[in-house]
C-alpha cells in the first residue's frame, strides 16, 4: 500500500525477504547465499535452486554495481510517483554478481527524490554504488549513487 | 507418442464489438460473444461440455454455463498469467476433446478495461513477491516492466525505434482495413509515432496496446466433429505452454538470460510436435501488448536469429506481402486489447480465408500468447 507521508509504496515484507530489509536497515547490501552449495540467489526463497538445500546465510556484497537498464516513467502513474515524474528505475547488477540484479533508482543522494539525476547522465553500464533511505512505511530501501 | 496433431479443430469464432466504452457487464459480453461462437459453428450451447479460460477473467464457467443453457459440464480449467495464457485455453480443450474427456469446449475472454480499472493500481494484492521487489522503485506497470527489457534489448542488439515503428504501423495499417478495429480509418505517421508522447522510455503511446471494451470466443471440436460444422475446419496443429527456467513473470530480469522469454520455451514444444518449421507459417498473429514483444517473440519462434527481430522488422516484412504478415485483424495494439484472444479469431479468420486484410492462399497460422509471462502458443492449419 501507499505510505501517506512518503507517497511510495511499502514493501510487503514476506518470511524469505525479512532478511534483505532487516540488513538494509542497517545499511547494508546482502543477497541470499545457500548455506550447502554457496549459490547467490535473488528474489530470496526458501531453498536452493542448485542444490536444494533449505539452509541459507546472506552474504555482504560491496554495494558496487553497473546500470543493467532503466526506464523513465511518464503519467499516469500513482500520486505519489506522478509527482516526480519523469524518473527513473533502473535495474543494477551486481559487481561482485553480474547475475544478481535488483531493481532500484539512481538519485543525488541518498535521502533525494527519485528525479534527482539528469537522465541524460544515465546509461546502460554505468558503475553506481548503493545508498540506503529510509521510504516508504519506515522500510529502508537501497538507493544508487552513480560513480564519478 | 500421441499427439494432439490436427486431431481437434475450432469450429467456430464470435465477437462483440469493441469501443472504449460498451454497454452491458462483463458477463453479459461473453455470453453474447459465446453463443456468436456457437452459432457460428452451429452448435447447439446445450452440447457444451467443457469450458476454458485464462486469469484475470471475471466471469466464471459456473456462471456462463447456466446463463447460455450448456448441459452437464465435464471439463474446465483456467490457465494462469493473464494474457500468456490466452492459446492456452485452446491448448486444454484440445487435450481434453482427444481424450474423450468432453465433446464441446468453449474458450472466451471478456473485458470491460476500456472504461474500467486498470489491475496495476491495486497495490495491496500486488506487492507481496514479486511486487516488493519492483514496485516501490515506481516500476509500477506493464509498460515500465517491458520498457525495462526494451532498453536493454536496445543496448544489447542495436534495435531502434524505428523497428518498434515498424512494428505499430503494420498493426495499424491492419486495423485500417478492419472496419471493426478501434483504429479503423485511423492512420499512423513515423511523425506521429516519433512525436508521441512516453509512457515510459523508451517506450511511447504507440508502443502500447489499445484498453478496451469487448469479448470474443471460440469452439473446440474433434477434427471429425467439426468436418460437419457450417465452415471449414481450422485444425489445431500443435500448442505448446512456456514458463522457462528461473523465469520471474513480467519482471523477468533474475533468469541468466532474461532476454529469452518465455516464447523461446513455448516455440521448442511447439515446434517438436509439429509438422511444420517457421519458415512454413504463412501468417502471424503474435501477441503485441507493447511492441518490442514482437521482437522478442520472432526470435523466440525462430523466424529470425537472437538478435536479429529489429532489422527482420524492416522492408515491409510484417506487412501484407512481406515475409511475415502481421496482426492482421490490427493486433492489440490496433483492432482491441482484449487479453490476446482477438489473436485467436484472426488467425482463424485467415484460414477461413475471411479475413478483411486476407494472406493469399493462408494455410498455416502462428498465434501466440503474452510474451514476458508464462505464455502460450497455438500453430493452426487450414
Amino acid at each position: 500500500m501507499t505510505d501517506s507521508d512518503t507517497g511510495y509504496l511499502t514493501p510487503v515484507i514476506d518470511e524469505d525477504g525479512a532478511p534483505f530489509w532487516e540488513y538494509a536497515a542497517r545499511g547494508q547490501l546482502r543477497v541470499q547465499a545457500c548455506a550447502s552449495c554457496d549459490e547467490l540467489r535473488f528474489p530470496p526463497r526458501p531453498c536452493c535452486p542448485r542444490c536444494q538445500s533449505f539452509d541459507s546465510t546472506w552474504r555482504r556484497m560491496s554495494g558496487r554495481g553497473r546500470i543493467w537498464s532503466y526506464v523513465l516513467p511518464h503519467p499516469p502513474l500513482l500520486p505519489g510517483y506522478a509527482e516526480q515524474a519523469p524518473y527513473n528505475a533502473v535495474v543494477v547488477e551486481l559487481a561482485d554478481a553480474p547475475h544478481i540484479r535488483l531493481v532500484g533508482n539512481v538519485v543525488a543522494s541518498a535521502d533525494a527524490p527519485l528525479n534527482s539525476v539528469d537522465p541524460e547522465r544515465l546509461r546502460v553500464g554505468a558503475p553506481v554504488r548503493v545508498a540506503f533511505t529510509v521510504a516508504g512505511g519506515g522500510v529502508t530501501v537501497p538507493r544508487w549513487l552513480l560513480e564519478r | 507418442m500421441a499427439t494432439l496433431k490436427d486431431s481437434t479443430a475450432i469450429a467456430g469464432i464470435g465477437q462483440t464489438a469493441f469501443a472504449k466504452h460498451l454497454p452491458g457487464s462483463e458477463k453479459t459480453l461473453a455470453c453474447r460473444a459465446i453463443l456468436a461462437a456457437l452459432d457460428d459453428a452451429g452448435v447447439s450451447p446445450a452440447e457444451v461440455d467443457a469450458f476454458a479460460s485464462y486469469t484475470m477473467e471475471e466471469t466464471d464457467e459456473v456462471e456462463i454455463a447456466k446463463a447460455i443453457g450448456a448441459g452437464d459440464v465435464t471439463f474446465f480449467s483456467k490457465a494462469g498469467y493473464g494474457g500468456g495464457g490466452s492459446c492456452a485455453t485452446v491448448a486444454h480443450l484440445a487435450a481434453a476433446i482427444a481424450t474423450g474427456q468432453a465433446g464441446v469446449g468453449v474458450a472466451w475472454r471478456s473485458r470491460k478495461r476500456g472504461s474500467g480499472p486498470r489491475p496495476w493500481k491495486n497495490t495491496s494484492v500486488q506487492l507481496p513477491t514479486p511486487g516488493q521487489w519492483t514496485r516501490p522503485f515506481g516500476l509500477l506497470r506493464p509498460a515500465d516492466e517491458i520498457g525495462m527489457l526494451t532498453r536493454r534489448y536496445m543496448h544489447e542488439y542495436g534495435a531502434t525505434r524505428d523497428h518498434l515503428f515498424n512494428v505499430a504501423l503494420a498493426c495499424r495499417n491492419r486495423a485500417n482495413q478492419n472496419p471493426a478495429a478501434i483504429m479503423y480509418e485511423r492512420p499512423l505517421t513515423r511523425e506521429m509515432y516519433m512525436t508521441a508522447r512516453w509512457i515510459s522510455e523508451p517506450l511511447c503511446l504507440f508502443d502500447n496496446c489499445l484498453e478496451t471494451d469487448g469479448a470474443l470466443a471460440c469452439v473446440v471440436v474433434s477434427a471429425e466433429r467439426a468436418r460437419d460444422c457450417r465452415h471449414r475446419p481450422v485444425y489445431i496443429h500443435s500448442v505448446a505452454q512456456g514458463l522457462p527456467a528461473q523465469h520471474h513473470g513480467m519482471v523477468n530480469y533474475w533468469n541468466d538470460d532474461p532476454l529469452t522469454g518465455p516464447a523461446w520455451t513455448a516455440a521448442r514444444q511447439l515446434w517438436k510436435t509439429a509438422d511444420l518449421a517457421p519458415q512454413d507459417v504463412d501468417v502471424a498473429q503474435i501477441y503485441d501488448a507493447f511492441t518490442p514483444l514482437i521482437p522478442l517473440s520472432l526470435e523466440g519462434y525462430g523466424f529470425c536469429g537472437r538478435g536479429e527481430g529489429g532489422p527482420f522488422t524492416e522492408g515491409g516484412a510484417l506487412e501484407i506481402g512481406g515475409r511475415l504478415p502481421l496482426n492482421t485483424g490490427g493486433g492489440g495494439l490496433s483492432e482491441a486489447y482484449v487479453h490476446g484472444f482477438n489473436l485467436i479469431n484472426e488467425g482463424v479468420k485467415q484460414l477461413r480465408g475471411v479475413s478483411t486484410a486476407q494472406v493469399p492462399d493462408a494455410s498455416t497460422c502462428l498465434v501466440t500468447a503474452g510474451e514476458g509471462v508464462p505464455t502460450s502458443a497455438l500453430l493452426l492449419r487450414g
